[in-house]
């Protein structure tokens, strides 16, 4: 056995193992270069026969080339295993155009997701949000807020009225229950917001529903003035229709503030009614056993329908009532 | 409330540089929106000239009847028109437009061949002039009234600017010209002069004996002014002026005599009512009805007094509804001579009630009931005095009054508090000059405001706090944010709507808002019985179709579906939240505490507890293909299992606990409805629909729905979750045959409560239905697992025994080998 010798074993076992097609002769090509049978192998076999001297050299010339033909092999191996994965995969190729989406497409109505925003905006203000029953007793949607009976502004707001008359029951005109129940049942200072359902005796046409929303803000703290009215007013009018839009107050009439005023905003390049909001009016907030003397507060109310329609440019309330899924998919969960 | 410009200008100094838009941007600035400026006559040229009819031509040969008409215009030749109108006669005054003159609508006259004839020109009616809806026939005048030839734009008053205005209820001051043109003269900084100052002095010789006038109950009205005038020619008529400020009102012109009512009543807003003196049986008497009993008002209609209403009545019968209507048997007429002209300042509620009760507004009815100046029963009478005589031949015979005016109190103001209010600066010394300039009087020294007498409105500091923040414009308000806590969430109650309504949204259902609305029929046709099916009834609903409230949600999920279906859509699932509407309690006579301070708890409690409960609910419903259809394959339809597992799902995102029962509870199918069980009471069904529901409402087999009571879900409780066991997991699959009758769930729950602490789970992996006999195969998975050590063999033998021992007890379970 001569050293040259081994340095020709791995010299072929490199050349077998780099015209190896494939695998398989890969295989064929390491059992003559690595296998039992390999001259490197019987070599190996063969070192214990040798005297102690050459032994020592002879194994280290062997074991360096057993690991040179084993790195040949790894090489090679890999190379052809890559060749053959990108072949099978290339076979594989799928039209990944090919429509996937079988699941129907859900959505949250657009009044919903209104609601939400308009909740989460005056969460972050540090608002609660309150909500009360639909069914309302005539004397919180009504005489505790200073509307009296056979005063116009109670003909103002077609109520519908709930049998037995006497029990004055009604349905909610406005949300404005909510904030009566509210000042009952807390103490100031108050910062809420109520959205929610309210009825009205009008027949559904392009701009007007029965059944519609609102949203109402109260504040009642030391100190409260028109000027945190308007404040409150624009930041929540910036929330809702941009950074561009101005507010413009109007003076008005509603029997549970006073003063009162419309709101109206600047969009798409013309003033719109948004709302009403005035200062809380001190008879209420009598009724409601709070000292005027300590604290005063302001309130305002929106219509949703109307904020939606304004916003996204809905022409047609019927679109929103009717709940056709073609018109509530397109606003999937408000995000 | 309209106000006309050429109105308005008679009591302001308005100079010409003054724009209708800066005028409305003034009414817009007080208060007063401006939801129309009409432009009277800007669509209208000339020339338009009055002129004589000398000739009549009938032409008969068309389908109506047409007039070629000989008119003198003032020129030199007779000239020739086509008529289409009969309104007139030879020697009548009409107006003709001529060629060359543009009507409204862009109407060009020229002359023109029409029915055979050459028509110079056209007659004109007034709404062809675009001053009047009126179309009956042309404007007829008498020679007196006009002159022929003369511009008529110029004497029919045509150009002028009308402006609509809103008015709010509180301020029926503003229902006149008198309160219109003080709010311009305000908001623009002008010279006003009250037309009332000019009346004050006023004064009429009493010839005779007057009517006799009486208030019966002072809290019904509190001065009655009734003025009797005799001699009047019932031949009289409008002058132009006057007939043409009216029409601009939006009126129409009656008679001279309700004219110039009707006209003392724009300028001043007091409401007036003449009646044919001869009429009345002895005096007048403002007292209520008293009785039902038979009242035909002036439109014609025979009406039923309420015992309540209140009238004014002569010595034997009601004559007219107060401040709302006047009789008809006490009407002026063609015949009338002698006139008894009322003018009272009545009890704003009483009008109110009147007008409600009879489902009758008038233009009396609406300015008395928002409050009345009550200085003006005397000159508002006054002026229909001056007026008429002035325009007739009718004389003052007397004047008779009963009680007198009642003015708004004093009030005390800091003059602080406006700017406390209002959140920046204003002076004391501004604060009395601007109301003064809304017409109160102001003791700067006390601050005692004396409003004006037609501002019954201003009753305490707010109310004068408004006038201050009006008078310098709601601009200056300065915007800042209030201090606000650092802190708020929403409710968990909140929070677990908005996740349900989120998960149903995002798994592929859309949400729809029905109308809570309902009728017998359907709840009926739902099958709901019992406190199910009893709910509270709308007195006056939109629709008699639909007078109750919802005592369920998935009626009108079915009536939107079917909306879907009717619009194309097949496949899909839609769920709704909202309030339900059974009458859990009897509704109790209303309770209505005094307002000036705060009720009692106790009253405060019953007012709460008056209000029945309203259930907030949660309902699917779910038709056709599970998945949209396409090239991928076909799609199974929606079934039983969905809805109950979408119930489960909105259980298991509330984090509760719940067992499942069979229902027959409607509107599902008695075998095939689930109820959910939590803390022992069904908080939710689910199921397959009634079939007979689902034929009846045309909806696709076998549609599946479910309904989730929120407002019944307990309070999801804080977790304490256990400790996860890393320890390996012994699986067990037993199968047990039990009679077809018996529940998977009875046989889940004996399985686990024989299995002993140690199970971790365990899944109904087949079902077989196929033995016969009447029995079924059921087949579990068990997985036990011990914190603190790997089970043996024996040990999971044991505790799989001991579960299926007790399946064997409870349902006579078999295990079945191999």
């Amino acid at each position: 056995m001569r050293v040259e010798e081994i340095s020709t074993w791995v010299e072929d076992a490199r050349k077998a193992f780099a015209s190896a097609i494939d695998l398989d002769s890969l295989k064929s090509a390491r059992l003559a270069h690595a296998g039992d049978k390999s001259p490197i192998a019987l070599a190996s076999r063969g070192l214990g026969s040798l005297p102690p001297d050459e032994k020592a050299s002879f194994g280290k010339v062997i074991g360096e080339a057993k690991a040179e033909i084993a790195q040949a092999l790894a090489e090679a191996t890999a190379t052809l295993e890559a060749e053959r994965d990108r072949k099978v995969l290339l076979e594989e190729v799928v039209d990944i155009t090919l429509p996937v989406d079988r699941s129907h497409r859900g959505g949250l109505h657009p009044i919903s997701i209104i609601k939400n925003e308009v909740s989460d905006f005056f969460i972050e203000q540090g608002f609660a949000v309150e909500e009360g029953p639909e069914l309302e007793s005539g004397w919180l949607n009504f005489d505790a807020l200073n509307i009296p009976a056979d005063h116009p502004a109670r003909t103002m707001q077609d109520t519908f009225f709930i049998e037995p008359v006497e029990s004055g029951m009604v349905l909610r005109t406005h949300t404005s229950p909510v904030q009566i129940r509210t000042m009952l049942t807390q103490e100031p200072p108050i910062y809420v917001v109520c959205p929610g359902r309210t009825f009205r005796a009008d027949e559904l046409d392009a701009t007007h529903s029965p059944v519609f929303h609102q949203v109402e803000g109260l504040v009642i703290d030391k100190g409260i003035t028109m000027a945190h009215l308007k404040g409150t007013l624009d930041n929540f009018a910036r929330h809702m229709f941009g950074p561009d839009v101005t507010t413009r107050l109007r003076p008005s009439f509603f029997p549970f503030t006073e003063p009162s005023a419309e709101v109206d905003i600047f969009f798409n390049n013309r003033w719109i009614e948004w709302g009403g909001c005035g200062m809380v009016n001190p008879k209420v907030l009598a009724t409601c056993g709070i000292d005027t003397d300590v604290y005063s507060g302001f309130a305002f109310g929106m219509g949703l329908e109307r904020t939606l329609m304004v916003r996204h440019g809905i022409t047609d309330m019927h679109d929103i009532v009717e709940g056709d899924l073609r018109f509530t998919r397109q606003f999937g969960v408000g995000l | 409330m309209r106000a006309p410009l050429s109105w308005i200008k008679e009591f302001v100094e308005i100079p010409a540089t003054v724009t209708a838009e800066q005028i409305s941007d003034g009414l817009i600035r007080v208060g007063f929106e401006v939801e129309e400026i009409i432009q009277q006559g800007a669509d209208l040229s000339g020339p338009l000239k009055f002129a004589k009819v000398l000739s009549i031509e009938e032409i008969t040969e068309f389908k109506k009847p047409i007039r070629y008409v000989g008119i003198d215009c003032g020129e030199s030749e007779t000239r020739y028109v086509i008529c289409g109108a009969t309104n007139f006669a030879v020697g009548d005054l009409v107006v003709a437009a001529l060629p060359g003159a543009v009507l409204p609508g862009d109407f060009a006259i020229g002359a023109r061949e029409t029915y055979g004839k050459t028509s110079n020109g056209m007659i004109c009616s007034a709404r062809e002039l675009g001053i009047s809806d009126e179309h009956a026939g042309i404007m007829v005048f008498a020679e007196y009234e006009v002159t022929i030839g003369a511009d008529a734009i110029e004497a029919l008053q045509i150009n002028d600017v009308i402006f609509d205005v809103a008015v709010n209820p509180d301020r029926g001051y503003a229902l006149s010209i008198r309160g219109i043109a003080r709010e311009v003269a305000a908001s623009l900084n002008l010279k006003f002069t009250d037309p009332v100052d000019a009346l004050r002095s006023l004064k009429f010789e009493e010839t005779g004996k007057g009517v006799s006038a009486k208030i019966a109950d002072t809290s019904t009205a509190s001065v009655f002014y009734l003025r009797t005038l005799s001699d009047f020619d019932p031949k009289a008529t409008t002058p132009i002026w006057m007939r043409r400020r009216i029409e601009k009102m939006g009126m129409r012109s009656i008679s001279l005599v309700v004219d110039v009512t009707n006209y003392v009543m724009l300028e001043l807003g007091q409401p007036l009512h003449a009646f044919d003196k001869a009429k009345i049986k002895g005096g007048l008497t403002i007292k209520r009805a008293g009785k039902a009993q038979k009242f035909k008002t002036l439109d014609g209609v025979e009406r039923i007094l309420d015992p309540e209403d209140l009238m004014v009545c002569d010595d034997e019968q009601p004559l007219a509804l107060a401040g709302t209507m006047g009789g008809l048997s006490s009407e002026i007429t063609e015949t009338t001579t002698d006139i008894a002209l009322e003018a009272v300042h009545f009890c704003p509620v009483c009008i109110a009630k009147n007008s409600r009760r009879h489902k009758l507004s008038s233009e009396a009815s609406r300015r008395l009931e928002r409050s009345v100046d009550p200085s003006l029963a005397q000159f508002a009478s006054a002026r229909f005095v001056q007026l008429l005589t002035a325009h007739s031949s009718a004389k003052h015979v007397a004047t008779v009054v009963d009680g007198e005016p009642i003015y708004a109190p004093l009030v005390t103001i800091d003059p602080a508090y406006v700017s406390k209010t209002l959140g920046f600066e204003i002076s004391a010394k501004q604060v009395a000059e601007l109301l003064r300039v809304v017409g109160c009087d102001v003791d700067e020294k006390s601050f005692t405001v004396d409003p004006p007498s037609w501002r019954a409105d201003l009753l305490t500091a707010a109310d004068l706090t408004e006038e201050v923040a009006r008078m310098i414009g709601y601009d200056k308000i300065p915007s800042v944010l209030p201090p606000r806590p650092l802190h708020a969430t929403l409710t968990p109650t909140q929070k677990r709507r908005r996740a349900v309504a989120t998960m149903l949204a995002s798994r592929g259902f859309a949400e729809v808002q029905t109308f809570p609305f309902t009728n017998q029929a359907t709840i009926d046709s739902m099958g709901f019985v019992g406190e199910r099916a009893s709910t509270y009834k709308v007195a006056n609903p939109m629709s008699e179709e639909f007078p109750l409230m919802r005592v369920h949600l998935v009626p009108g999920l079915i009536e939107v579906a079917q909306r879907n279906i009717s619009r194309g859509a097949k496949d899909f699932a839609i769920f709704e939240m909202g309030s339900i509407f059974r009458s859990s309690q009897k509704l109790v006579a209303a309770i209505s505490p005094d307002l000036s301070t705060r009720p009692a708890q106790k009253v405060i409690d019953e007012i709460f507890a008056s209000v029945p409960p309203q259930g907030y609910h949660v309902a699917g419903l779910l038709v056709g293909k599970i998945e949209n259809e396409n090239w991928q394959g076909k799609a199974r339809a929606y079934n039983w299992q969905d809805a109950i597992a979408y119930a489960q799902d909105i259980l298991a995102l509330c984090n509760l606990e719940w067992t499942v029962a069979r229902s027959d509870l409607a509107p599902w199918h008695p075998g095939r409805c689930a109820e959910l069980i939590v803390n022992g009471k069904a908080v939710a069904h689910a199921g397959e629909l009634h079939p007979r529901i689902v034929a009846a409402y045309g909806l696709p087999e076998r549609s599946v729905a479910f309904a989730v009571a929120l407002s019944a879900l307990p309070d999801s409780a804080l977790v304490r979750p256990t400790t996860v066991g890393t320890m390996p997991a012994a699986v067990q699959d037993v199968a047990l045959i039990v009679d077809s009758t018996v529940s998977a769930a009875d046989i889940e729950g004996a399985l686990r409560a024989g299995a002993g602490e140690l199970l971790e789970s365990i899944t109904l992996f087949d079902r077989y239905d196929k033995i016969g006999d009447g029995k079924i195969s059921l087949a579990f998975t068990l997985v036990f697992r011990a914190q603190d050590r790997t089970l043996t063999g024996e040990e999971v033998s044991v505790m799989r025994e001991a579960a299926t021992a007790v399946a064997a007890s409870k349902f006579g379970a078999v295990v079945r080998t191999a």
